[in-house]
């Protein structure tokens, strides 16, 4: 595993990182991000989808991202992929994974997954971890980042981030 | 007319029998919450296999208690989205072979018309009105013009209300359902201990976010937790403080969608509420006043028929079966299903999926 610390200072910050791993991110990518309730993981994961080019190339900053936690999986048309934005927060059964079809999403989209201790037997082989902790001031956002192989060279990008 | 309704779209299973002239014959409602309850779980089952397993026996039951049988029903209705897809699945399978065997009228009906039409089962209230959906998956601000013609002028752009209430209720460890266990603990709070962010007060649009809210009170927890462990009191106050809060967002973005209703239809049009979170009395306290500063009814259906519901699934079927209006058996439930169609088309993406 590979890993990078990354400090981030307000939610501009936010954005921009966002940006930044949404430009690296193509078919097949798995996000797994962790971190306490109001943390800001479906933060990241709006700022994520809405920084990426939709199907006609364009960026709409204010898309609308709403909370998966009540629909499990939000889905949205990307340039490079279908990016799959699960919350398994209600999750009561790994089985139950198959049934909102993440064995497809895993294969051939990009991936989000909030509460991914939830996947059990189901956790992918490659990945890119995001544990989401709190900084000193009120928006600042410490991120530890650990990837698998194929995040090796991507990590280096992030962890330039400043 | 008689028809029976099914909704199958997230944790309640149920089926009613409904007629044009407003009778409820049945309601049968099973929530799932109501299993967990016991073993003081969290996790209500998503799976389609515990809507499956109960569809047949509560559709029996529905006709059962109304005293009807298939022979009777003027059509079938079943919620066609959006929702979990699992759960469209089961309902809408079950409809449609209840009307292929019958030889009976086929309804797909939108979740949210269900919720946007129930003023009218209960109190006939006649359109235009303004709908406020709050509920642990959405949270809108409707204009509810006709039968199938709604504007949306506002909605979460985060969590929805309920949603806020259920993570509250498990960072303050209040226990499960959070709406509830939230306006429990807040009653011997002191609402002006925490000073919690309003979200949205006074933006021009109709919008709401309580994302921001939901991290405000993880702060704010985690300050008293350096310190010691967290008290009752800490707990009641936050909660407390979070509901006013909360309240305060709910009637400061409905008095702006009131300003854009009287814009287009005048003052005094009615303003319905809808959805589990309706029935948290502070809640509904400031509603009340909202609705009296701007000299309009507000309505509120009782809570079987605020929370997810057949009678409110059989009632937009009569609506749209007396303007003649039908679904083929060829229809394919949609998770994704807005009930406005003119807002912008990058709302929707991912829509062609469902």
């Amino acid at each position: 595993m590979n890993s990078a610390h990354i400090s981030i200072k307000n939610q501009d910050a936010t954005r921009r990182f966002a940006g930044l791993l949404g430009g690296l991110l193509e078919a097949g990518d798995v996000l797994l991000l962790e971190g306490d309730l109001g943390a800001g993981k479906s933060a990241l994961a709006r700022a994520i989808i809405q920084t990426m080019p939709d199907t006609s190339g364009r960026i709409v900053l204010n898309e609308e991202v709403p909370s998966p936690t009540f629909t499990i999986v939000q889905t949205y048309e990307r340039e490079v992929a279908e990016v799959w934005h699960f919350d398994l927060y209600r999750l009561s059964d790994a089985e139950e994974l198959y049934e909102i079809g993440i064995e497809e999403a895993l294969a051939n989209h990009i991936s989000l997954i909030e509460w991914p201790d939830r996947l059990a037997h189901l956790k992918p082989l490659e990945f890119l971890e995001i544990v989401i902790g709190f900084g000193t001031e009120e928006e600042a956002r410490a991120l530890e980042l650990s990837g698998t192989k194929n995040w090796r060279s991507r990590l280096e990008t992030l962890a330039a981030f400043s | 007319m008689i028809v029976l309704g099914i909704e199958t779209s997230c944790d309640e299973t149920s089926a009613a029998v409904v007629t044009s002239e407003r009778d409820i014959l049945s309601n049968v409602i099973h929530s799932q919450l109501d299993d967990h309850r016991l073993y003081g779980g969290v996790v209500p089952e998503i799976a389609a296999r515990a809507h499956l397993v109960k569809i047949e026996a509560i559709i029996d039951e529905a006709l059962q208690r109304a005293g009807v049988g298939f022979e009777d029903l003027d059509g079938v209705a079943a919620t066609g989205g959006p929702g979990l897809i699992g759960g469209l699945i089961i309902g809408t399978m079950a409809g449609k072979a209840i009307a292929a065997a019958h030889a009976l009228p086929y309804l797909a009906v939108n979740h949210l018309e269900g919720h946007a039409l129930t003023a009218r089962l209960t109190d006939d209230v006649a359109f235009p009105y303004l709908l406020l959906l709050i509920s642990g998956g959405h949270c809108q601000l409707l204009i509810v013009r006709g039968v199938g013609d709604y504007q949306r002028i506002g909605t979460t752009l985060d969590d929805a209300s309920g949603e806020a209430f259920d993570k509250t209720a498990k960072m303050l460890d209040l226990g499960f359902p959070g709406g509830p266990a939230v306006e429990r603990a807040a009653q011997s709070g002191d609402k002006d201990r925490f000073a919690l962010p309003r979200p949205m007060r006074r933006k021009k649009h109709c919008d709401f976010s309580f994302s921001g809210l939901k991290t405000a009170v993880r702060r704010q927890k985690d300050l008293l937790e350096q310190e010691r462990p967290l008290s009752n009191r800490d707990r009641a106050d936050l909660a407390a403080s979070f509901q006013e809060s909360v309240a305060d967002s709910l009637a400061d973005r409905t008095s702006r969608a009131f300003e854009v209703m009287t814009e287009q239809f005048g003052s005094g049009r009615p303003l319905v509420v809808a959805g589990g979170v309706a029935a948290n009395k502070r809640i509904a306290e400031v509603l009340r006043i909202q609705a009296k500063e701007a000299g309009s009814p507000l309505i509120t259906a009782p809570l079987e028929l605020c929370t997810d519901n057949g009678a409110m699934i059989a009632w937009a079927g009569i609506e749209r079966l007396k303007l003649g209006q039908t679904d083929g058996l060829d229809f394919a439930p949609r998770p994704r299903w807005p009930l406005d169609s003119s807002a912008p088309k990058s709302i929707y993406a991912g829509a062609a999926k469902a």
